[in-house]
């Protein structure tokens, strides 16, 4: 690391944020304060932009950096967590991409609302939503603090805390001023930037072994120390009954959390049609699914090149694979083109951050103010302005996010990650499962079936080994773990199910069949969609 | 409109006979053939309005008979509408159309990925042999799980758009177009 590389990091780190500020620019010059427009930027976008942009929200930093970092620490169980990012994009293509488009307006929330009492479920839903997206938020920093890390050396904790507030600066900015259409041109730019950059280095990879993937695994395997095993599932997950319940637990999350996370179903709102939803569905499927089966190349190809030991010196989560892949790709510490190719991935990464964090931001405060806030002011009161509260939210959900993201940066973002997907497939999905697919789906279901996962699944966290109890957990000094997985998905999201199932069966209030008529006839026609 | 007008020449059973002309009224305004298979849509609504005329009197009857009169058929509340949407045939075979392929589809790809990470917890052996070089059993079902997502996703779009869009589209216009007379009627 030389100051080389460093100055044109800041540079290519700069033109970004510069490109940034000026779509929000751009973007809030013709701003007319419409709540239709601050969340759902008019929903005027074309399938192919929401898909590059669904993208762009979707690959966050957990993946570029993460991913290939498990690859090289863990071998073929860090393919195993790939596999689960993209089969949950079935669920949500086939269960909800259209009729969430059809049904609600600006938030998730809005779904369940369309048939129950709005207040309580509003409540319920608009916290869990509020949750999901601050534990992702906060995977997103401490990616961002981890870049830092690396590029300023590992002493730089000052800088690293500037960094991260840095961040959370820019997303309010541009979550405050530009809305939603700002956050998608973003994303947009973001996703074609990181396909770029990911492209490049994959192409570098493959051509340093010529083409032949065999060989590539084969020096992969050889590099790591751990011979075949390092291309066979088990090394991570494959010790005790323990280790694999756990991976069942985090592969559950990933393909069902999908279909929960809210800055992810808010995209389709930006579409005209359920028809457009669909296709941009499609778009995004693609490029997300091509974009992790290069993940697993860089994963393969950091353990080749750059091997487990250099990386896990340098970031013993392994955050830091990429980064020193490309520095080997470019010809290694000092040369011209490892320090180019160090600072574009230093730059796509923080565009990834950024831009994530975006999305998180605004998602998050849209649940603050079109569902909580809804929810929640008193009558009597005269009404502010939603987009003026949501404005407002979008500062306190930044600066939360910035101190806990201090707070966790010792946690390898993939697992911060599997616990957000943990959540939401445990507060969310089974809510919106049953009210677009149950005729006899209640009110107090929909609000059991929010708190019976959302509860379970944070208590279990808390109680897991991720936050106490060894020397990677968030607080190393104290031991108050009793449960011994580190993804609770797999006892919360069944409990979720079931809360909702019993919360709806144990109770004679009759469902609303002309409610339920109009939410199903919506759904699955577009009548009256927004 | 026709019910209202019939009654008189019926022989006290225009209750009964009101549904069914109605039923043929909206079959011509239409043009379509489908709606009619199913029970009769309407059958709520002119028994509701029914009711306010007979018991109330004129007063009530009024803007009834302007509402109907301007649309030629009228359920009374957007509420009905959807309730006569869900029953109608148009609707019903949209939603099981989509239904009997989200269903089945949905049940193989997670039953496929909950194999697939089964087997990798389960029988990290079995997964470890070796196919060919250094690809094994793992690295194919990882490939498989990749191609087969992509495979899902085109089959649904394919389904979607030749098998449901139309028809969707069409029960979109109409009730959106009945809901608009109902709020029309009654400002």
């Amino acid at each position: 690391m030389n100051g080389n590389h460093q100055t044109l990091t800041l540079l290519l780190c700069s033109v970004f944020v510069a490109v940034t500020l000026a779509i929000t620019a751009w973007v809030s010059r013709t701003r007319h304060g419409s709540a239709e427009e601050f969340y759902a930027g008019g929903r005027l976008f074309s399938p192919m932009e929401n898909g590059f942009a669904i993208a762009g929200d979707y690959a966050s930093a957990a993946s570029f950096l993460g991913v290939p970092g498990l690859i090289v620490l863990v071998g073929y169980d860090g393919v195993l967590y790939v596999v689960g990012f993209l089969v949950g994009w079935l669920v949500v293509l086939f269960l909800l991409a259209e009729l969430v488009r059809n049904c609600g307006r600006f938030t998730l929330a809005d779904v369940v609302a369309a048939r129950m009492a709005e207040r309580p479920v509003r409540l319920a839903a608009g916290t869990s939503s509020v949750t999901v997206s601050v534990l992702y938020l906060v995977a997103q920093m401490v990616g961002a603090g981890a870049l830092v890390a690396l590029l300023l050396g590992r002493t730089g904790s000052a800088a690293q805390m500037w960094t991260v507030t840095g961040v959370g600066v820019l997303m309010v900015l541009y979550v405050s001023l530009g809305g939603m259409r700002a956050t998608t041109w973003i994303q947009i730019v973001k996703a074609v930037v990181l396909l770029a950059g990911t492209l490049a280095l994959t192409v570098l990879v493959l051509l340093r072994f010529h083409g032949d993937v065999n060989r590539l695994l084969l020096t992969a395997a050889a590099h790591s120390g751990h011979g075949d095993a390092f291309l066979a599932p088990g090394l991570r997950y494959g010790g005790d009954w323990t280790a694999r319940l756990d991976f069942l637990s985090l592969g559950l999350a990933l393909v069902l959390g999908t279909g929960g996370l809210p800055h992810i179903l808010a995209r389709f709102y930006t579409v005209p049609t359920a028809r457009a939803a669909r296709r941009s569905a499609l778009w995004a499927i693609g490029l997300i699914g091509v974009f992790y089966l290069m993940t697993i190349v860089l994963g393969f190809g950091a353990a080749a090149l750059v091997g487990p030991d250099a990386v896990r010196g340098s970031n013993a989560a392994g955050n830091t694979a990429v980064p020193l892949l490309a520095l080997h790709l470019g010809g290694g510490a000092g040369s011209t083109a490892g320090a180019v190719l160090v600072a574009v991935v230093a730059a796509v990464a923080l565009a990834t951050i950024v831009a994530v964090v975006a999305g998180l931001t605004l998602s998050s405060s849209a649940a603050v103010a079109h569902d909580l806030y809804a929810a929640l002011r008193r009558r009597d009161r005269r009404p502010r302005s939603e987009v003026a509260v949501a404005r407002t939210a979008a500062v306190g959900i930044g600066a939360a996010a910035i101190a806990l993201g201090l707070l966790a940066r010792g946690l390898n973002v993939a697992v911060l990650v599997g616990l957000a997907f943990a959540v939401a497939a445990s507060a969310n999905l089974p809510v919106l499962l049953y009210s677009l697919f149950w005729r006899s789906f209640t009110t107090r279901g929909a609000v059991w079936a929010v708190y019976g996962g959302l509860v379970p699944a944070l208590l279990l966290v808390v109680l897991s080994p991720v936050v106490s109890g060894n020397p990677d957990a968030l607080f190393p000094g104290v031991d108050f773990h009793c449960f011994p997985l580190h993804n609770p998905g797999i006892v919360s999201v069944p409990l979720g199910f079931l809360a909702g199932w019993l919360g709806t069966v144990t109770f004679a209030e009759p469902p609303d069949e002309a409610r339920h008529a109009e939410t199903e006839v919506r759904s699955l026609t577009g009548a009256g969609a927004a | 409109m026709q019910s209202r007008n019939s009654r008189p020449q019926g022989h006290g059973g225009g209750p009964e006979r009101a549904p069914a002309r109605k039923g043929a009224h909206d079959e011509q305004a239409r043009g379509t053939a489908e709606t009619m298979t199913c029970r009769d849509p309407w059958h709520d609504a002119p028994a509701r309005g029914r009711d306010r005329t007979d018991r109330s009197g004129a007063v009530a009857s009024v803007p009834a008979a302007r509402r109907e009169g301007q649309t030629g058929r009228m359920p009374e509340t957007t509420a009905q509408v959807y309730l006569d949407v869900q029953r109608s045939a148009a609707f019903q075979q949209v939603r099981s159309r989509y239904r009997r392929f989200v269903v089945p589809g949905a049940a193989a790809f997670l039953l496929w990925y909950v194999a697939y990470i089964v087997a990798a917890t389960a029988a990290p052996g079995w997964m470890a042999r070796p196919v060919a070089g250094a690809v094994n059993v793992a690295m194919l079902a990882g490939l498989g799980q990749f191609l087969s997502t992509f495979l899902f996703a085109w089959a649904y779009a394919r389904h979607a758009r030749l098998r449901r869009d139309r028809a969707a589209l069409d029960l979109r216009w109409d009730t959106q177009d009945r809901t608009r007379h109902v709020a029309g009627g009654a400002s």
